[in-house]
């Protein structure tokens, strides 16, 4: 392969059949999904968030957008120790979400 | 694609093209890329179509590249665009045809901007007068060759040798059309068509028999972009765009691409060399790209014309599984030899794209 100083950008491009679909079967697993209001709490609660750049909400919004290049790395640092799901206003089972993501995304 | 619904917004978006008596610019990178793509353009409409078309050698660049990249301030882009309009009022004419879709784009805007900022035109007059003596107006019709050709397509298929039909199956060619951003996304009733769906080079196909391709990235931007690839830190960019593009159509398994502007046709060409030596992924048959042409080209397949007089050997995808489909026949031997037969030199063989 030649390398010519430059490589190929990668696309951004979200393809709303495909890549849609991954909020609708997650909230197929776990309804309360659709409820989330974006306020962050989880993740200011966060262990996990203590050590790296993980967050909740914004893998949330990112799943409900459809970019999905970086969700499976990401939700791989979660411990799984439900501190986000006392805090949240919205009584949100976010441990589940966790689950459900890992079930569908692959 | 759904043509009905098509056709109707193609309805709102008409525009007068004369239909004959036309100064000619050329662009200033065409010939390099696709050198005979504007000698046919003459050829056929002198030759077959006893048009009367003039050309000046004293023209220039519109100036369109630098200004593109911001290199060329807006006036001095315009007092150059005064000058070309110059040369066609000295000639007497008041038809102009521009070969290159950034240059068509550039005169729209300009002639726009003029409309809009009558003190801006008469300091350009006056710019104009003082850097050359010259005096000028403003075309009265403006066009891009690719609207002439489109106005004169049924007579091209009438006297034409060829379809875009492929031999061995009898079914329509599958054609991928890439117009230029700047014949119509910024001006949409300049264009023939709209912006959203220009109907410029799809009624060149379908009126020579081929079938359109409708693909989710039809209208994405070639790659050229100006910046995004003369900057070399930026081509990634400029590839990403191509790259998405021939992505989005592979599935459709176009048998060829027309587009209507210098850089689209280069880029189409050529990034295929380089995506298929970056990445080994190539998008035509067997290894080989998708054969991509500008419309005069097009046209003179159509025409019978031999496809090494009209410079299809520069292409860097391989242009013989199209002329094999339609069953064009040419000389292989013929191909790298020169107007006095002497021998051009051949390429050297990219490794991942297979050529001839
Ligand atoms: S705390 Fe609950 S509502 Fe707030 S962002 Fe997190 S999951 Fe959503
Ligand atoms: S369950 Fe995961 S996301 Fe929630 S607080 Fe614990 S580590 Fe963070």
């Amino acid at each position: 392969m030649i390398n010519f100083g430059y490589n190929i950008n990668k696309s951004s491009r979200i393809d709303l059949d495909k890549d849609l679909n991954i909020a609708k079967k997650i909230v197929k697993i776990e309804p309360s999904f659709r409820t989330c209001i974006g306020c962050g709490c989880c993740t200011s609660t966060c262990s996990a968030n203590n050590f790296t750049v993980f967050n909740l909400r914004k893998i949330q919004l990112q799943i409900n957008r459809g970019e999905l290049q970086s969700i499976r790395k990401e939700v791989e640092k979660c411990m799984l120790c439900g501190k986000c799901q006392m805090i949240c206003p919205r009584g949100i089972n976010t441990r589940n979400i966790i689950l459900a993501i890992f079930k569908v995304i692959d | 694609m759904i043509v009905d619904g098509k056709r109707k917004i193609w309805k709102d978006y008409q525009k007068e093209i004369p239909d004959d008596h036309y100064f000619y610019v050329r662009s200033c990178i065409r010939q390099n890329f696709f050198p005979a793509s504007e000698v046919m353009f003459l050829k056929i409409m002198r030759d077959e179509l006893a048009c009367d078309i003039y050309e000046n050698e004293y023209h220039t660049t519109c100036s369109g590249i630098g200004y593109h990249c911001d290199v060329v301030p807006m006036e001095t882009t315009m007092t150059v665009i005064a000058r070309q309009f110059a040369l066609m009022t000295e000639a007497g004419y008041k038809n102009y045809a521009a070969s290159c879709i950034t240059s068509f784009g550039l005169y729209s805007e300009v002639i726009e901007t003029w409309r809009h900022f009558p003190d801006l035109l008469k300091k350009i007059r006056k710019n104009l007068k003082e850097a050359t003596g010259r005096e000028f107006e403003i075309p009265e019709y403006l066009s891009h060759a690719s609207d002439i050709i489109y106005k004169v397509r049924h007579d091209i298929a009438a006297k034409g040798k060829y379809r875009l039909i492929n031999r061995f199956t009898g079914r329509p060619l599958k054609v991928v059309e890439h117009v230029g951003c700047h014949y119509s996304k910024m001006f949409p009733h300049k264009g023939i068509g709209g912006a959203e769906y220009p109907y410029v080079l799809a009624g060149m196909i379908e009126a020579w028999g081929g079938e359109v391709v409708d693909y989710p990235e039809r209208r994405h931007c070639c790659g050229f972009g100006f910046r995004q690839y003369f900057i070399k830190a930026n081509r990634g960019y400029s590839i990403a765009n191509t790259h998405k593009k021939f992505e989005s159509m592979e599935p459709f398994k176009p048998d060829m691409i027309i587009t209507n502007c210098p850089g689209c046709p280069y880029f189409l060409d050529r990034w295929q060399y380089a995506i298929a030596e970056m990445e080994g992924k190539t998008y035509g048959e067997d290894g080989h790209g998708i054969p991509v042409f500008t419309y005069e080209e097009v046209a003179s397949i159509v025409l019978g014309y031999n496809p090494w007089d009209m410079g299809l050997q520069v292409h860097q995808v391989a242009v013989e599984p199209l002329l094999n489909k339609i069953g064009i026949s040419y000389n292989p031997e013929e191909k790298y030899k020169g107007f006095n037969n002497e021998d051009m030199g051949h390429p050297e063989k990219p490794v991942n794209l297979k050529t001839y």
